[in-house]
């Protein structure tokens, strides 16, 4: 076994006990960090998978920017544990067993159906470096990053309107 | 670098499954968020295994367009959430069922 599947399955094994332990704690504050950790892992993965420029976006937008306003969300609300309640609980091996099943036919259609051999593909060493993902972007895509601009600025602009105090019923 | 396609495709179908159980199980509305994100990022690294397998940069371009995405979902869903926490002063997603009959 060579040093690159190695460093993938350590990996894999923390992001998806990472992934386990979020789902499983009943805390949220620990919930979110667990994210982070599992958002930081699987951007490590994106740099053994020539993807340099797409794993420092991955830790400065989803690790850094949108898992802290997570962390604030949840600590601003006061909301780290709900109370307990007995209702709907048929519901949690149902969603287990559905889950598994959904992974099994995931794993089927990816081991079998494609049909090729495990082999890893060769690629040229500037792939996915900043430079040419830049070049590529800014050629090839500059009309959605547009767009994408205009996304982002509608967002700010609904969670402002959105989370606003209504202040005309007091006058 | 010599990590077969197929074995990042299976790791990005188990978190798949996972944020998907995630949705189903937990009833705290933002730890369900966050399993829409994990959703969200096992996506991405599907896109990531394709481009490095078909060597075309279009596939890590795509991922970068949903981080964008999922920063403004992220953005408008959590106003939502501190709005329904405003009015119900709790985010259990059991109790949002006020169209019930």
């Amino acid at each position: 076994m060579s040093v690159d599947l190695i460093l993938f399955f350590t990996l894999a094994a923390i992001a998806v006990i990472t992934a386990v332990g979020m789902l499983a704690s009943r805390n949220a504050v620990y919930s979110t960090l667990l994210l982070v950790l599992n958002f930081v892992t699987v951007a490590v993965l994106y740099l053994v998978l020539n993807a340099a420029f797409i794993a420092m976006v991955q830790v400065t937008v989803y690790a850094g920017a949108i898992m802290v306003l997570f962390l604030f969300v949840v600590m601003l609300l006061g909301s780290e544990q709900l109370p307990p309640s007995t209702r709907l609980r048929w519901q949690i091996p149902l969603a287990v067993v559905l889950g598994l099943l959904l992974l099994g036919e995931a794993l089927y259609a990816v081991f079998s159906l494609r049909g090729s051999s495990l082999e890893a593909p060769e690629v040229a060493a500037a792939f996915g470096s900043p430079s040419s993902v830049g070049l590529f972007l800014f050629r090839s895509y500059l009309l959605p990053v547009e767009v994408a601009s205009i996304l982002l600025l509608v967002a700010m602009l609904g969670a402002i309107v959105l989370t606003r105090v209504e202040r005309r019923k007091a006058k | 670098m010599s990590i077969p396609t197929e074995y990042v495709l299976a790791l990005s179908a188990v978190l798949f499954s996972l944020g998907v159980i995630g949705v189903l199980v937990r009833r705290n509305a933002l730890v369900v968020f966050m399993s829409v994100e994990l959703m969200l990022n096992s996506a991405n690294l599907a896109f990531i295994a394709f481009a490095r397998a078909y060597q075309s940069l279009s596939g890590q371009v795509f991922v970068f367009f949903t981080i964008t995405v999922a920063a403004a979902e992220v953005a408008v869903g959590l106003a939502l959430i501190v709005a329904i926490f405003r009015s119900k002063h709790s985010i259990d997603v059991d109790q949002m069922s006020s169209l019930k009959g």
